[in-house]
């Protein structure tokens, strides 16, 4: 590929020293370059540097520099480390920081075991797990916009509500759900639940095949009931990509917009307004112009404490995957 | 604004880094050959455990348990929507779970597709994950085909930087993002590309996940074959087009999968360039004509937006489930 094509006779004509013979310095000029199929590699480069350079490495550095600025579209002003000052000042950003942890932790008790004890179950079964799969995929194939439109509607707080009906066939009375301020986000916890989870169970029922068959077998010659190969082959062996799991889970919602947007908007009184939904207000509620500045500065925070975390995931999967 | 791609990383570290074990050969596995039922060695239990009398009922119950479950969570809602499409609002309300206690009402559907103008929504969002397939396939094979096949001197360098990219988060590119498609630095001054289909097209293309899956495929192609072409005397477009890509189904159709499904799911980023509603996608236009449309009305556009994706899930039903158990990518 590269270019090592004699360019100049004469070059080549004097004796080479001895030692490195084939260090023979050719010129690069722009015909060697063309014959090594420079352009080639440039056209086949172009498109993604096209679109990379654009839309993703030049907002990273511009919102870097815009967290640094008053912006209102046509004069930027450097004003150092104000906007920073000025949103960690802000209590409203301390209760969205506080309201996107309670839905992590949330998201974590409710939607962490559930998809590895299904797919436990499921991985068990020796018919009908092409059925279960499909079953328990479904919910991710809903677009989640619709999903959460449809379960705005089952949340209806009044006693003919889906849910408040189903609740009432086993004597339970009816539930205020998403309209207040106590179950709003326990309920936006529940539908982002019920939509993720088939993609983590079709995670895990892959993971769950590449325990290796002979610890089993090995377990069964030391006596290890079912329970037993669960608690000491089973997890243990799966420790790496539930790590995973769990880092990507924390990233995911730290990022949580869709549900508390169209849920409740941040409401009631505020309960489930999440960092993004700060960050969306700050930018573009206003529809004169947002506040770039303040809102690039909450951003670039975030980006901050999930670039950490990806890192870390990166460094574990690594370790995990060359051991 | 693609969807937020932490969640496709397992993928990208299985296959940037792992060496043949674990990972890489489920990677190759699901890829390569046939559904995850193919794969069952043994699993837990043992069969001489299965024949036991006590672990016999135990099964039956797990049966039974995850038919349930399963059907209720995962079809249930589906079915209920597909039920109140076509039930008059006052049956919906008053019992929701009755079956059509006062008729079917078809005018529903037929009211959603002509009167609230889903038809043309409908087709929005198709031409949006078209062309989000389009570019996502064409930026990601093109890139990988250079970074792993023609690898020009300065390809690590590209490729670092692509990787980088992976670990900062989309929530941070919003706002400098929406201002580039305000003002583009790459058109004249004044124009933008607001309400334009390329200001949703073009940034998913910006996606690093895309472009390690299938660097990693082509890295994994035999070069021989190149070679062969090579010497039959074809240039790089052709091995690339005649050799490379017919060699590169599976990971085109992972790719295909990931990039459909991300155009047809996003929200945030098509409200906010898109603010035109004769351009905007379903997934934008559903909440903004909720509250003026009759409930019986809404619930039949809801299905009728689900329709597509269901039976798109029916029909690549193993390309799906491969896709999610290797990158798990599809959760967006």
């Amino acid at each position: 590929m590269t270019a090592t094509l004699p360019e100049r006779p004469a070059a080549a004509a004097a004796p080479p020293p001895p030692a490195a013979p084939m260090r023979r310095k050719t010129r690069r000029t722009p015909l060697t370059w063309y014959r090594g199929g420079g352009l080639w590699n440039l056209l086949f480069v172009l498109p993604m540097l096209f679109v990379f350079v654009f839309f993703s490495w030049s907002p990273i550095v511009q919102s870097v520099i815009m967290s640094l600025q008053k912006t209102n579209m046509i004069v930027s002003e450097w004003v150092g480390l104000d906007n920073y000052v000025t949103v960690l000042t802000d209590p409203q950003l301390g209760s969205a920081v506080l309201n996107t942890m309670y839905f992590a932790v949330l998201a974590l008790l409710f939607g962490f075991p559930l998809p590895l004890f299904m797919a436990v179950l499921m991985s068990e079964v020796r018919r009908g797990k092409g059925l279960y799969s499909a079953l328990a995929y479904l919910p991710v194939v809903i677009p989640p916009v619709v999903a959460v439109l449809l379960w705005k509607f089952f949340y209806d707080s009044s006693p003919n509500g889906v849910f408040n009906t189903a609740l009432s066939w086993f004597g339970i009375p009816p539930q205020p759900w998403i309209s207040s301020t106590a179950q709003a986000m326990p309920s936006l916890v529940l539908e982002a639940t019920w939509a993720a989870a088939g993609g983590s169970i079709i995670i895990y029922l892959a993971a769950l095949l590449s325990v290796p068959p002979e610890l089993y077998d090995a377990a069964e010659v030391d006596g290890a009931g079912i329970w037993r190969k669960v608690w000491h082959v089973t997890l243990p062996q799966l420790r790496g990509i539930l790590f995973i799991m769990l880092i990507l889970q924390v990233i995911a919602t730290a990022q949580v917009f869709l549900e508390p947007f169209l849920f409740t908007g941040g409401g009631p009184a505020g309960a489930t307004k999440t960092i993004l939904l700060y960050i969306y207000d700050k930018a573009f509620r206003n529809s004169l112009g947002g506040d770039y500045g303040e809102a690039t500065a909450v951003s670039v925070l975030l980006a901050i404490v999930l670039g950490i975390l990806s890192w870390l995931y990166f460094k574990l999967t690594n370790r995990w995957s060359t051991q | 604004m693609s969807a937020p791609f932490p969640s496709n990383q397992p993928g990208t570290r299985s296959l940037s880094l792992s060496k043949g074990r674990g990972w890489r050969r489920r990677f190759d596995r699901l890829t390569e050959r046939g559904s995850i039922d193919d794969l069952a060695e043994r699993t837990m239990i043992s069969s001489s455990e299965r024949r036991r009398t006590g672990n016999r009922i135990g099964m039956s119950v797990t049966h039974v348990f995850l038919f349930i479950t399963l059907v209720i969570a995962g079809l249930g809602p589906i079915l209920w929507l597909a039920k109140s499409a076509i039930t008059p609002t006052q049956d919906t309300i008053q019992q929701p779970f009755a079956l059509w206690p006062n008729g079917v009402d078809w005018a529903n559907l037929s009211t959603a597709w002509n009167d609230i103008h889903i038809d043309q929504y409908f087709f929005n969002t198709i031409v949006i994950a078209l062309g989000a397939w389009f570019t996502q396939l064409f930026i990601a094979t093109t890139a990988g085909y250079a970074l792993s096949v023609l690898r020009p001197k300065y390809a690590p360098i590209l490729n670092a930087l692509v990787l980088a990219t992976l670990f900062i988060p989309g929530i941070v590119l919003l706002v400098p993002l929406y201002l580039t498609i305000v003002n583009p630095p790459f058109l004249p001054d004044g124009a933008n590309l607001l309400n334009n289909y390329l200001a949703v097209w073009l940034p998913m293309g910006a996606n690093a996940f895309n472009i390690l899956l299938v660097k990693r495929f082509f890295d994994n192609l035999p070069r021989e074959v190149f070679e062969a072409a090579k010497t039959d005397g074809a240039g790089p477009f052709r091995l690339f087009w005649s050799i490379v890509l017919p060699m590169s189904k599976p990971i085109l159709g992972v790719v295909s999968v990931f990039a459909i499904i991300a155009a047809w799911k996003d929200y945030l980023w098509p409200m906010l360039v898109l603010p035109n509603p004769a351009v905007q996608p379903l997934s934008v236009r559903l909440p903004a004509v909720q509250s003026q449309t009759e409930l019986d009305v809404f619930l039949a556009a809801l299905a009728i937006a689900t329709l597509i994706p269901i039976a798109m899930f029916l029909l690549f039903q193993s390309v799906f489930l491969r896709s999610a158990g290797l990158g798990g990518a599809v959760k967006g």
